[in-house]
């Protein structure tokens, strides 16, 4: 089994429409993990059915007992946060603003602090529209992405596809270049970067690619959008060349990506004679690197 | 006026939206823009302008003082964050790691962990025709970005308190840092795309700053993309459509070179136009 | 010497865990006297923050001289690493104990200094 990430460091550059279109060319030889968490978006295209949703937890936040508490006020002095204020005659804390650092927890004189695990958000192990299983996950709002979701998410996936005997196992990796992207790349075999031809496309490529150095992955690099700017297109092959990573081709700017994630499909079912053959070839170059 | 500007996913033009409402409201009155997205700000290829000064934000982390250290140990077990490592005779302090929380630093027995000041970002600030612009940048490698936000947004209250109109340029997403971006602006707008992608994440922004409590409308961009699920959703909801800015590939080329849009695309001009018209009907 | 492994399981027919701060397990094998222990680190690997480093210090505590491992350490682990004297071999993410062993012996892994 080999296991591939597709990563791209800024958002809107046709990630998720590129990995949804080479999961279609190899639907029945493939599973996907959805990895970019902040922006679960592939299941919208995937439609996925038998969906089994599973609680995640992670991190602490303070919890005062109201009972216990003796509105010494300690704890709101402490709080480097200003999580903690006096609230009914005791005192309370805004799970907005808490850190969960747990000083309080160590210093409460009567003990009515509490730090239990926060249910952060869910994952899921789901059945997509053609056919593939697709595993995702979502987080609550003001969760923080972390590299234990992604760890999960991607441990899941790898036994399923272990199970199911397919060769391949595609990860829509996480963005930024923190904990989330490290985790996303553990035990990986190859990247597909997306890129888009704008300044900040290549700008971010350049931080990306920097952190792939030091884990020496080998890895291939996607063009979109390279008509609107054949001059940083240009310098975006320089920077591939000098850095030694494969030219996977330019996809030229089309209406056909927002239209197809609009009409939630992939591009394949968006214009199969224009894209099947694009696509095919990309991935016929990806499977000669591994 | 506070007005940030966020979305609940990257790349829906938020900071092109952010960059040219400000450069053409300072043409009509007092303007600062900050950019708040300190991961990756990207706001000064679109404004450039002229450096006016520049400041370097501190935060505190523990120092060890090998010293005064018994090698207790207990420190390593009361980080959250594992930001404090023991290796033999040694504590190592990880400052990425670090929330500064000072727990370490005052429950030390033996007063080992005294806090230092280190470097978390800097804010530079810009000046192009009347708009004044901030931007802050966190310390590659380090991921306390909330801390640096609420720093900027202090920087504004000192230093542009008396003006007409203060556009934040929030982080996109529904984490800390945005929450920490918005929540002090008097309203928000959200802009989004019409396409499900767009309309999933809008759907998770909206719940964000309503859990805020905070007023806010949404700016639809890429206009004519998609389907019509995203009107479907607005109308249903009650919420304002304050502008439309057309799916155009002029615009797109525009912004691959880093261009301003609005002096030169007419349709921006006057998306820019209703919007400034609904902040005055808002006072 | 003592050969540390970043391990899915807990003995020789386990696989070399990819991931250094997240492993389950950390494998040791005391070559003196051929005898090959499991140290849990599922209580770490769980943990939201700072894996890394903590895995970095369990390592040390355990008196680790040669570690073999997949992806190797992030920044913050690496960083810990430094401070220690402990040679690191990478890239066997996958292969068998026995295998990333014998492939280590005969000199077949990337090492990456410390």
């Amino acid at each position: 089994m080999k296991e591939i990430v597709i990563l791209s460091g800024k958002g809107g550059t046709g990630k998720s429409s590129v990995c949804s279109a080479l999961a279609h060319i190899k639907k029945d030889n493939i599973l996907v993990a959805d990895c970019d968490v902040d922006a679960a978006d592939l299941h919208l295209i995937m439609a996925p059915e038998k969906t089994l949703g599973v609680d995640f937890y992670s991190g602490v936040l303070a919890e005062i007992d109201a009972e216990k508490c003796t509105a010494c006020g300690l704890c709101a002095e402490k709080c480097r946060f200003d999580a903690i204020s006096p609230h009914e005659g005791k005192y309370r804390v805004e799970p907005l603003d808490c850190e969960g650092c747990a000083y309080c927890y160590y210093i409460c004189p009567a003990e009515a602090i509490a730090i239990p695990e926060q249910n952060i958000g869910n994952y899921y192990q789901a059945e997509s529209r053609l056919g593939f299983t697709l595993v995702h996950a979502r987080l609550n709002i003001g969760a923080e992405n972390s590299g234990k979701l992604v760890a999960k998410v991607k441990s899941i996936a790898k036994e399923q596809c272990k199970k199911e005997g397919k060769d391949f196992m595609l990860v829509d990796g996480s963005p930024g270049i923190g904990c989330p992207v490290i985790s996303s790349l553990a035990g990986v075999d190859y990247v597909i970067l997306v890129t888009e031809a704008t300044y900040s496309g290549l700008s971010d490529l350049e931080r990306l690619w920097e952190l792939l150095d030091m884990f020496k992955l080998p890895g291939a690099c996607l063009i979109n959008k390279a008509d609107i700017n054949p001059e940083i297109a240009s310098d975006i092959r320089k920077f591939m060349q000098k850095k030694k990573i494969a030219d996977l081709g330019d996809i030229e700017y089309s209406d056909d990506f927002p239209r197809a994630i609009a009409m939630g499909r992939t591009l394949i079912e968006e214009n199969e004679t224009r894209w099947r053959p694009v696509f095919e070839r990309i991935w016929k170059t990806i499977e000669e690197k591994i | 006026m506070r007005l940030a500007i966020a979305s609940g996913k990257g790349g829906t033009g938020k900071t092109t939206l952010a960059v040219n409402l400000a450069l053409k409201a300072s043409t009509m009155m007092k303007t600062v823009l900050a950019d708040l997205d300190v991961e990756e700000p990207n706001g000064a290829i679109f404004v450039g302008g002229e450096l006016q000064n520049e400041k370097t934000v501190y935060r505190h982390t523990p120092d060890w003082d090998q010293e005064k250290c018994t090698l207790c140990g207990k420190c390593t077990s009361w980080c959250a964050y594992n930001a404090l490592i023991k290796l033999g005779d040694i504590i190592l302090v990880m400052p990425n790691l670090c929330h500064s929380c000072y727990a370490c630093s005052e429950l030390c027995p033996d007063n080992a962990l005294p806090m230092v000041a280190s470097p978390l970002g800097t804010i530079k600030q810009f000046k192009r025709d009347e708009l004044h612009f901030t931007e802050s940048r966190l310390v590659i490698g380090l991921e306390q970005a909330a801390p640096l936000i609420g720093q900027s947004l202090n920087y504004l209250d000192e230093n542009y308190d008396d003006y007409d109109l203060q556009i934040l340029d929030s982080p996109p997403g529904t984490a800390c840092s945005m929450l920490e971006a918005v929540r002090s602006a008097d309203f928000v707008i959200l802009v989004t795309e019409p396409t499900p992608f767009g309309l999933h994440d809008l759907k998770l922004a909206v719940e964000t700053v309503r859990q805020l409590k905070l007023p806010f409308a949404v700016v639809i961009n890429r206009d004519g993309i998609g389907n019509d699920d995203l009107d479907k959703y607005l109308k249903a909801e009650g919420i304002d459509v304050w502008a439309r800015i057309p799916h155009q590939r002029e615009i797109a080329e525009l912004y691959s070179r880093g261009e301003i849009l609005y002096d030169k695309v007419e349709v921006v001009d006057s998306a820019l136009d209703e919007i400034l018209k609904k902040m005055e009907e808002l006072k | 010497m003592i050969v540390g492994f970043t391990s899915t399981g807990e003995g020789w027919d386990a696989k070399i865990d990819p991931r250094f701060g997240r492993t389950d397990y950390i494998l040791l094998y005391d070559e003196e006297k051929d005898e090959l222990k499991a140290v849990d680190n599922r209580e770490v690997s769980a943990m939201a923050h700072g894996v890394g480093p903590k895995t970095a210090q369990r390592i040390h505590e355990l008196g680790v001289e040669v570690l073999i491992t997949g992806n190797g350490p992030g920044g913050n682990a690496a960083e810990v690493l430094k401070n220690m004297n402990v040679k690191i071999y990478i890239k066997a993410g996958g292969m068998g104990i026995r295998e990333a062993y014998e492939a280590y012996k005969a000199n077949k892994l990337e090492s990456i200094g410390g």
